[in-house]
């Protein structure tokens, strides 16, 4: 008997999602019930039949809410995922695990986020608006060692990271741009993305920096919307309205943090996060990074994706900059067609949430840059944190 | 050098696990935990030593030396209190001791920082009770006072 594994055991089911925009003056409760409800619609199941819930433990919409949305049905199982970003392919690992453990048959993954810079509407760090700007006088926590020294956001710990990848192998400004005019190109073919407008490689450099080496297009946008999806057995999804994006393998690793920079850096480059989740993943999908059709990168930062590539083996450590240059991520020719939805860079930033029902996209053959014979896609989460990343396939 | 502002800026709150690094601080020493058995120094503090996972340690001084090994220049947004000194830097330096700490160079102007940069630490008192370590450049610097009030 070979080893219980989550490989080809549960599927994505359904999707949902609302519509994302700078600012929709709508309440976290209210856009995640919509997009819930679109999901089990696209699945073709009642809400009713959900018996478990896979969210980011900073999620607002906590289980109690959702009995109370949904009509009270019987949650079984729950769990949520840390650091933030860093689980937005984990959620999926969690969701298979269930499925495969026999604990939950129909389980409902999903993020809502208001976080417009309008769309504050509580005091907590994570009730929209800016998370930094709420910070408490006195700091217990980690971030005590650099917001007191004026390290005050994510996006200034990212340039950080993104400054030592520059000194180590001399990523350009130009590589950044390849990153974010390949988005924004895929942006520009998907309805559903914010930024519609062209971006090119002057416009790019022109925008002004916000924390060296990063450029306001350097950075994904904030936007507030709600993504969901449903994930079930590999043969119920079969039965149902959709064809499945079967979940071929996934994994979960903590290497490295971005919150303690000390830490992070202190680790072997074989230890961090990403490349601990690689060995594994590729290992259960039994397949390489150049089998992958399209992938998705949780692309916080232009640069983040270049070091993302590297990490997961896409192409050797240092040759990330090389090889998003001249058009390496771009439908329909690209090296590594990426973030075809336009990604947070330029669709929206759920959390990456978005990026994860567009390559459910890639699989049904729906996308607006959709890549020819997508048998095989890769979705990672957020690669300076404790992560995962799965890969999904078709039928 | 402005230290603060009218708006106050986010302050550690000291803990059991790191008290005695702050009240270093305050006497003017990097002093940080170094294992008794491994004789690694380690930071930020930890109850147990990551390579060899002993549990005796002691707050042992540094030299205060280091290199910047990664850097930010800082341009906004940023918090109210730090908004007075845009743009400013922000460091990772890697301490002779083999441990990295963030901070910041003082009385460096932004096309000045650079990788591999030596520097060194000097103490900023900016509350009754919490001295933040910034760093200097290692040559040519010295505007700064070295000493906690």
């Amino acid at each position: 008997m070979s080893e219980p594994s989550i490989r080809d055991r549960a599927a994505i089911a359904g999707i949902g999602q609302t519509r994302f925009a700078r600012g929709l003056g709508r309440s976290e409760f209210d856009m995640g019930v919509e997009a819930i409800l679109a999901a089990c619609d696209d699945a073709g199941i009642s809400p009713r039949e959900i018996d478990a819930a896979v969210r980011y433990d900073m999620e607002q919409i906590d289980e109690e809410q959702l009995l109370a949305a949904l009509g009270n049905p019987l949650l079984r199982f729950f769990a949520g995922t840390p650091f933030g970003g860093g689980g937005s392919a984990a959620v999926l690992v969690v969701a298979a695990a269930a499925i495969t453990a026999g604990l939950a048959k129909t389980v409902l993954v999903y993020r809502s986020r208001a976080r417009g810079k309008q769309s504050g509407y509580g005091e907590g760090v994570h009730q929209g608006g800016r998370y930094w700007e709420k910070l408490p006088a006195r700091l217990a926590g980690l971030n005590q060692w650099h917001v007191p020294q004026g390290l005050v956001s994510a996006f200034q710990e990212m340039a950080m990271i993104s400054m030592r990848h520059r000194i180590e192998y001399g990523t350009t400004d130009d590589q950044y741009a390849d990153v974010a005019i390949a988005f924004r190109e895929h942006a520009r073919r998907n309805p559903s993305a914010v930024m519609q407008a062209p971006m090119t490689r002057e416009s790019h450099h022109a925008s002004r920096m916000i924390s060296d080496p990063l450029r306001l297009f350097d950075c994904n946008i904030e936007t507030d919307g709600a993504v969901a999806l449903i994930v079930t057995s590999t043969e119920r999804a079969r039965n149902l309205r959709q064809p499945p994006a079967i979940i071929r393998a996934g994994a979960m690793a903590a290497g490295s943090h971005h919150i303690r920079l000390s830490n992070l850096f202190a680790c072997e480059f074989e230890q961090e996060s990403p490349q601990r989740v690689a060995s594994q993943l590729f290992a259960m999908a039994e397949c390489a990074p150049a089998d992958i059709a399209a992938a998705f990168f949780y692309d916080f930062f232009t640069s983040l994706v270049i070091i993302a590539l590297e990490q997961y083996g896409f192409c050797r450590r240092g040759e990330g900059g090389p090889f998003v240059a001249n058009g390496g991520l771009s439908w329909p020719h690209g090296r590594l067609v990426c973030n075809t939805n336009g990604g947070q860079l330029s669709e929206a930033f759920i959390h990456g949430f978005n990026n994860t029902v567009e390559a459910v996209r890639q699989i049904r053959g729906t996308s607006t840059s959709q890549v020819e014979n997508c048998e095989l896609v890769f979705v990672a989460g957020g690669n300076t944190d404790p992560t995962g990343a799965v890969i999904l396939r078709k039928d | 050098m402005k230290t603060q502002t009218e708006i106050a800026a986010p302050l550690p709150q000291p803990t059991s696990d790191n008290a005695p690094f702050y009240e270093a601080a305050r006497r003017g020493e990097l002093r940080l935990q170094r294992c008794a058995q491994c004789r690694r120094f380690r930071h930020y503090p930890r109850p147990v030593c990551p390579h060899c996972l002993s549990r005796e340690f002691s707050w042992e001084p540094t030299s205060g030396r280091g290199t910047v090994y990664t850097w930010t220049i800082v341009r906004g947004p940023t918090l109210p209190a730090f908004e007075a000194k845009l743009p400013y830097n922000v460091v990772d330096v890697l301490l002779d001791e083999g441990v990295h700490f963030v901070s910041e160079v003082l009385a460096c102007p932004p096309e000045e920082i650079r990788a591999g940069m030596p520097v060194r630490a000097v103490f900023v008192a900016v509350s009754d009770d919490v001295t933040l370590v910034k760093f200097v450049r290692a040559e040519g610097a010295g505007s700064v006072s070295s000493s906690a009030p």
